[in-house]
């Protein structure tokens, strides 16, 4: 459903991705790489936060290179921020409600929260600006696009910066997604164990990729070159 | 009342119908209707324009309500409005203006509010000013606010002029005492070619007493904003003061700091903030599925709320 087609971003002489060609309609799917690999230039990419130098994106067939965020967010795509945005003014409560499509009311859109380990009550009417925690504002970015149900779902990193809560809870959030939505869900992680869950990897390395396949084999491929660079050093 | 009357009604003082409590509502320069309680009391002033409302002391959870509409292109009015408010209460007093002006002449409202809070006395006072119509003459707003808190009194004071007010001046002046503390939430939108202006002085006089002061503005289209905010710590005191503001198209914001300290236990802050919407803000909205136009105004209506 997937397909990236050549892409290729540069920003004045820097090339921060080169050359992306990859196909993917798995269930979940992982990136992960170095700091500044680009795994989060891709990711902004596809949901057209970024619009990339050269190539193509397709979605379910078509091209939506050309197309706004708010197009692709109507066409089925959401993202999950690795940085939230704080608003004055706004709170979690307007969010989640038009995460929902304005479908569902101020009550029940917020009771996803408590699957990010929030408590609705003490939650909905806060303003998200800075008096919530990094670790909140994490929270509350996996729920709105877990409320969204789209057909493809990027997180950029969702485990970072929330220590305390349990791994469990952020499968069980994936998990929820794909039973919902049936779609994909692409999550780019460092962490080992989130990795464990996919069923194929991407590894970017210096904005190209490195490797992409079954998770079993991507894993022994980054095993090995870590060897090797070890042997290097 | 005329539907337009009504409507500015709704506009500036949320009322579908006549409030409960005290009210006064003048409409075109006369008294349109007053009500009166056992503790609040509404006098038409004999030397100007006007009225003194009187609250009696220990006169707890009660409220008045005072709108203004204009609807007659041309009118031009000043009009002086004192509150009394003796030791010990607790109310809320709810103002605001509409001027509907569908004419060609300009049409004014100069509202004069002087505040004497008693001891320990809390006070809420809420002040929207609305401006709407077809017509060229021009809508004009100047008022002016006179605030006086003695001895541990408290008054929070919520304005806000978010449409249709092609130039304003706000002029707010407080003195505090000993232990009295104010809070001002002050909220602005311009658009088109439209004026603001916003001083507000604030003489921390008393020992303990402390103000916070936090103003928010959005200049749109070609419209002109300015914002003074003014502490003078004479005293051991607190002062805070937050100018935060949106700018969008060709807007021009000029934000003024004042801070001066007379005592050296004065505590005083300032902080003073003007930008664009932030893209990812934008951004966030977006992938929520609004257009650009569509989360550049529920950002606005977020930061004004
Ligand atoms: N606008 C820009 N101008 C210059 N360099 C940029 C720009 N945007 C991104 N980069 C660079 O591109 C590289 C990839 O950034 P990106 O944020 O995609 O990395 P990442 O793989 O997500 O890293 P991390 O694991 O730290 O989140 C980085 O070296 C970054 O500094
Ligand atoms: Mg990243």
């Amino acid at each position: 459903m997937l397909e990236l087609k050549n892409v290729t971003y540069a920003v004045g002489d820097k090339v921060i991705l080169n050359d992306i060609n990859l196909k993917t309609d798995d269930r979940f799917v992982a990136i992960t790489g170095p700091n500044g690999s680009g795994k989060s230039t891709l990711v902004k990419i596809i949901m057209g936060l970024i619009t990339p130098t050269t190539g193509q994106i397709l979605f379910n067939g078509e091209d939506i290179t050309h197309l706004s965020i708010n197009e692709r967010a109507d066409k089925g795509i959401s993202f999950a921020f690795q940085q939230p945005v704080r608003f004055k003014g706004l709170r979690v409560s307007d969010l989640l409600k038009l995460a929902y499509h304005g479908e569902k009311n101020i009550v029940d859109a917020c009771e996803i929260l408590r699957e990010v380990g929030l408590e609705p009550k003490e939650y909905r009417d806060r303003e998200l600006n800075d008096t919530l925690s990094g670790g909140e504002m994490k929270r509350i970015e996996i729920a709105m696009a877990a409320a969204r149900g789209s057909a493809l779902t990027l997180f950029d990193e969702p485990e970072a910066g929330i220590d305390l809560w349990s791994f469990h809870s952020l499968i069980r959030i994936f998990e929820n997604l794909y039973a919902k939505t049936a779609g994909s869900i692409i999550i780019i992680s460092h962490q080992e164990r989130i990795l464990n869950i996919a069923d194929k990897i991407i590894y970017l390395k210096n904005g190209t990729v490195e490797a992409f396949g079954p998770k079993d084999d991507v894993l022994s491929y980054i095993a090995n070159a870590e060897q090797k660079g070890v042997q290097q050093a | 009342m005329t539907e337009t009357e009504k409507h500015i009604l709704k506009e500036v003082a949320a009322l579908d119908a006549l409030p409960v409590g005290a009210y006064n509502i003048r409409s075109n320069g006369k008294s349109a209707a007053r009500n009166t309680t056992a503790n609040i009391d509404i006098v038409t002033k004999e030397d100007v324009s006007g009225i003194d409302i009187v609250i009696k002391p220990g006169t707890k959870n009660q409220s008045v309500h005072i709108p203004v509409i204009i609807s007659e292109s041309g009118l031009k009015e000043v009009v002086y409005n004192d509150f009394f408010i003796g030791d010990d209460c607790d109310v809320t007093i709810i103002a605001g203006c509409g001027i509907s002006n569908c004419g060609g002449q300009d049409s004014r409202h100069d509202g004069v509010h002087s505040f004497h809070v008693g001891k320990n006395s809390r006070v809420r006072y809420v002040e929207k000013h609305y401006g709407e119509g077809t017509g060229t003459g021009k809508r004009l707003m100047n008022p002016t606010t006179v605030v006086d808190l003695d001895k541990g009194a408290y008054m929070i004071m919520e304005t806000a002029q978010i449409a249709g007010v092609d130039d304003t001046l706000r002029e707010t002046n407080a003195t505090l005492a000993d232990d009295a503390m104010l809070e001002i939430h002050d909220k602005i939108l311009t658009d088109g070619d439209q004026h603001a202006t916003a001083r507000m002085t604030v003489d921390m006089n008393g020992k303990d007493s402390s103000c916070d002061l936090i103003s928010r503005g959005v200049a749109k289209g070609d419209s002109y904003q300015e914002v003074m905010l003014a502490i003078n710590g004479k005293n051991a005191c607190h002062g805070h003061a937050e100018c935060d503001s949106i700018i969008m198209d060709n807007g021009i914001i000029l934000a003024t700091p004042a801070l001066k300290a007379e005592c050296v236990d004065a505590s005083l802050i300032h902080e003073a903030a003007i930008g664009k919407i932030a893209g990812e803000q934008l951004y966030k909205l977006m992938t929520l599925g609004l257009d650009e136009k569509q989360a550049e105004e529920m950002i606005v209506r977020g930061f004004l709320r």
